[in-house]
């Protein structure tokens, strides 16, 4: 694997108000790897996405994208160059149905240059390549599903929708949100095989999660965070060894689940 | 020295006529689009006391503070409260009451210059070389009595701190108990009798025009977008600074241009701020 | 007490396939049972003019059409880009001063002066609201509220564009025919032309700003272009409409920018049935004779129009049209729980 540095953030800080949400976090991610970034609720991981992705201002720091520095401009431009994002809370758009969903970042210039996951949204109809897409990423193409309005999907089909939303936009890196979370076992069981996929096809990703036991399958890389601090960075085994991760999560009956299947 | 003593006039003024406009949307976050017309309402109700039934000043002003106040809480009663949360919905149902109070006054003979009220004391006083009428300082003392008031009430009584734990998050007051719906109502009585009482402190310095409705709205939107939409300390701020900004465009631009500084100002403060000077709104940002 | 337990029962009828646009045409019954009800429509609106008896009634049917377009352009913009526009007035002024100043200071024809009104109008609305197109609800429909009542406001105090009297000898039309039929084919095109704008993939993205502005953000596109693009749409029409207007008033001054331009379209989309782009026409259809007929009680009008739009907005907020496609794409009844 080339350990080409694709996204790269350089002391990123962010204030609410009084609150540091994020205090001079630093890390950077490969090309074609998988990081994992874990923490305690309200540790800032969102918000790392947040500024990342430019939908929240960051108070200082700097972010590379490609060697390019992207830090704090408008998010479609960022999108627009590659770096896409799902939303923890699912963002359908609900009044359409889950076909018609993709249509819209299939149209959006991105998809246009490149032609969308995989090709064909630049001749083709985009309602046809976008329920080829949906059937790739798990909506049956012959039952009724694609065809229903997203507000009444339910979580699992909204979490690929997310996914499959950024996939349209034929991004090189995905940051994940919380993919797995509010999923069942069964239907995490037939995420993960995607997201496996979807790094051997070359996309770079980064998985915020809660759920240790998958995301320690799928990523090469996990990052710890606590209070807004990077707290440790390493492999998913050193991660599970070391004895601040732990402390932060001192209790967590995940941690001790998967420290015993480790 | 005139500029500063009728800037503040002017802005104590624009205070009072936005107040009640930021206290509803502030609480229920209602936008009560028939904010203006209540203002006018109230002027013709105590004048139609007044002079056709002959009723004395002061019982005129309270029984018009209570029919102001019975018309917000049924206007929330039967028509807001089916729109609620639909924010469109509430705008265009609340303006078209507005509409209707307003044109229905018009339609109904109110116009003309023939209407006006009473000061409630003759006389005028200098203050630094600036002759200023008793009506303007009796304005300021109630509009800064109305701020007192409303502090100590939102702050020191039950019904207050009920108010006050809704306009932070409705939600979690329903579970502590609060019937939302009931301070809803409150609100609008509150926000329909501040109009009111906006009509019947402002209304004697001048005639009562149905066209004042439209303009005391305009006002009171401007102050409480430049102050941040349902923050009171903010609408403050703001009306003092529409307020010295217009008094000095009379003086150096001329009369016409009031309502164009007003409208500047939102669109300033929009661009450069959208939440406002003191916005409890949050930014366009993802919960944390 | 069992017959309290029922709930009314509602069956698609066969036609509609999986979601709306898809349709499975069998037969020529089944052809006629989408195409009529636009046919009747189209060929009613056409008709309009010729069966009117009278001038008067002719005139109706042309202000009917400038109110229509009016009221589409709110429609498009509040039920499918999520912009609640309150300044009807401030596009049927802008594209109205445009054209009077056009005609009597250049000397255009009407044929020239409406094009030229239109495109510049609009761009000249887009170009002012765009500073208030990042914000949402509330604050946009506040803004523009304000935009037209200050417009009027400068241009009596600055006494330009003739002030308060206004521009005045503006050419009218060749004759009401012109008028009359170049309003109600205006009004058909947009229609039509905008129920399928909606649909297609950049109307999709209208409705998807609509929706949720965050996710299309998240995919690399800049809703503010896209808000712009609507807004010029929707402010084209009520430039055109204002256009027209000063032609056929031969005269264009501050009563334009009244408020009857931005309550009637508002009133004629909420009792039409708003999101159907038809609606806003049945409405205008319906408001705009009645309140011809009202005209002699003054302002007495606007508050009829106001409580009608109140009961409308507090008992039946889908609105006729919409009200109307259910009774006839669904069968009712009531069955037994």
């Amino acid at each position: 694997m080339t350990s080409e540095i694709i996204l790269e953030a350089r002391e990123l800080t962010k204030n609410f108000g009084g609150i540091t949400a994020l205090s001079r976090v630093s890390f950077s991610v490969n090309r074609g790897e998988v990081l994992g970034i874990i923490g305690p609720n309200g540790s800032g991981k969102t918000t790392l996405i947040n500024c990342l992705t430019g939908f929240v201002r960051m108070s200082s720091g700097e972010v590379f994208f490609k060697g390019k520095n992207i830090s704090n401009k408008p998010a479609h431009r960022i999108a627009d160059m590659g770096l896409t994002r799902t939303f923890q809370i699912m963002r359908p758009y609900f009044s359409l149905p889950a076909y018609k969903n993709l249509v819209i970042p299939l149209f959006a210039p991105r998809a246009r240059r490149t032609g969308g996951w995989r090709g064909g949204g630049k001749l083709g109809d985009r309602k046809t390549v976008s329920i080829d897409i949906l059937e790739e990423i798990g909506f049956e193409r012959d039952s009724f599903v694609p065809y229903k309005i997203a507000s009444t999907l339910p979580t699992g089909y909204l979490k690929r929708l997310e996914l499959a939303r950024c996939l349209a936009l034929k991004p090189e890196i995905i940051l994940c949100d919380e993919v797995f979370s509010g999923l069942s076992m069964s239907e995490i069981a037939s995420m993960v095989p995607l997201m496996e996929r979807l790094q051997m096809e070359g996309i770079t990703l980064v998985m915020i999660e809660h759920r240790l036991r998958e995301l320690f399958q799928v990523a090469n890389r996990i990052m710890v965070m606590n209070f807004g601090v990077k707290l440790f960075e390493g492999t998913p085994q050193e991660v599970m060894a070391n004895e601040q991760v732990k402390k932060a999560y001192f209790g967590s009956e995940e941690v001790e689940e998967v420290m015993h299947y480790a | 020295m005139d500029i500063i003593i009728y800037g503040i006039i002017n802005s104590v003024a624009l205070a009072i006529m936005a107040l009640g406009f930021a206290l509803v949307y502030g609480i229920s976050r209602v936008p009560n689009f028939a904010h203006g017309s209540i203002y006018v309402l109230a002027g013709f109700i105590t004048w139609s006391f007044l002079r056709t039934l002959g009723f004395p000043y002061f019982w005129s002003v309270i029984i018009t503070m209570l029919i102001v106040g019975v018309i917000g809480a049924l206007l929330y009663r039967f028509i807001l409260i089916r729109v609620r949360g639909m924010a469109i919905s509430e705008i265009i149902a609340s303006y078209a009451v507005g509409l209707a109070i307003l044109e229905g006054l018009r339609w109904g003979g109110f116009r003309g210059m023939s209407y006006t009220l009473p000061v409630f004391a003759e006389g005028s006083v200098i203050i630094g070389g600036v002759p200023v009428d008793f009506q303007r300082i009796i304005m300021v003392f109630a509009g800064v009595g109305i701020f007192i008031g409303l502090y100590i009430f939102t702050h020191y009584t039950r019904i207050g701190l009920a108010l006050r734990g809704m306009a932070q998050d409705e939600r979690a007051a329903l579970m502590l108990g609060i019937d939302s719906d009931l301070m809803a109502v409150v609100s609008m009585i509150l926000g329909a009798m501040l109009a009111g009482l906006a009509g019947i402190l402002l209304l004697p310095l001048g005639n009562i025009v149905v066209e004042a409705g439209y303009n005391v709205l305009i006002l009171a939107i401007a102050v409480c977008i430049v102050g941040g939409l349902g923050s009171w300390a903010g609408a403050v701020l703001a009306a003092f600074l529409i307020g010295f900004a217009q008094i000095l465009t009379v003086v150096y631009l001329g009369s016409h241009y009031q309502m164009v500084v007003a409208l500047l100002a939102i669109i300033l403060t929009l661009i450069l701020k959208p939440s406002g000077l003191f916005g409890m709104q949050k930014q366009l940002e993802e919960r944390v | 007490m069992s017959s309290t337990h029922r709930r009314k029962e509602r069956i698609d009828r066969g036609i509609k396939v999986r979601t709306d646009g898809l349709y499975a045409l069998m037969s020529w019954r089944e052809l006629s049972y989408l195409t009529v009800p636009r046919l009747v429509l189209i060929l009613g609106i056409l008709a309009l003019p010729i069966v009117m008896p009278g001038m008067y009634w002719q005139k109706v049917i042309t202000i009917v059409c400038i109110y229509a377009m009016l009221a589409i352009g709110f429609d498009f913009l509040a039920h499918y880009v999520g912009l609640v526009s309150l300044g009807g007035a401030f596009f049927i002024g802008t594209g109205g001063y445009i054209a009077a100043i056009l005609n009597s200071s250049y000397g255009l024809p009407p044929l020239l002066t409406i094009p030229i009104a239109t495109i510049l109008g609009a761009a000249i609305c887009t170009l002012l609201l765009l500073p208030c197109l990042p914000l949402r609800g509330v604050y946009f429909a506040i803004v523009t509220l304000m935009y037209p009542l200050v417009l009027a406001r400068i241009i009596e105090a600055l006494d330009v564009l003739g002030g308060t009297d206004g521009i005045m000898g503006v050419d009218s039309f060749a004759s009401s025919w012109v008028e009359q039929y170049l309003a109600v084919t205006m009004v058909l095109i947009f229609l039509f032309g905008l129920r399928r704008l909606v649909n297609t993939d950049i109307g999709l993205v209208f409705r998807a700003v609509k929706d949720n502005d965050q996710a299309v953000r998240a995919s690399g596109m800049n809703i503010s272009y896209y808000k712009a693009v609507a807004v010029f749409i929707a402010s084209a029409m009520g430039c055109l409409a204002g256009a027209c207007l000063v032609h056929i008033y031969m005269w264009a001054g501050i009563s334009l920018f009244a408020l009857d331009f931005s309550i009637i379209p508002i009133a004629a989309t909420v009792i039409g049935g708003g999101g159907t782009i038809v609606g806003p026409v049945l409405g205008c259809l319906i408001l705009v004779p009645i309140s011809e007929l009202l005209r002699e009680f003054g302002t007495l009008r606007i508050v009829f129009y106001s409580l009608i739009l109140v009961g409308f907005i507090v008992f039946r907020s889908e609105g006729i049209m919409v009200f109307g496609e259910r009774k006839y794409h669904q069968f009712q009844r009531w069955v037994r729980v």
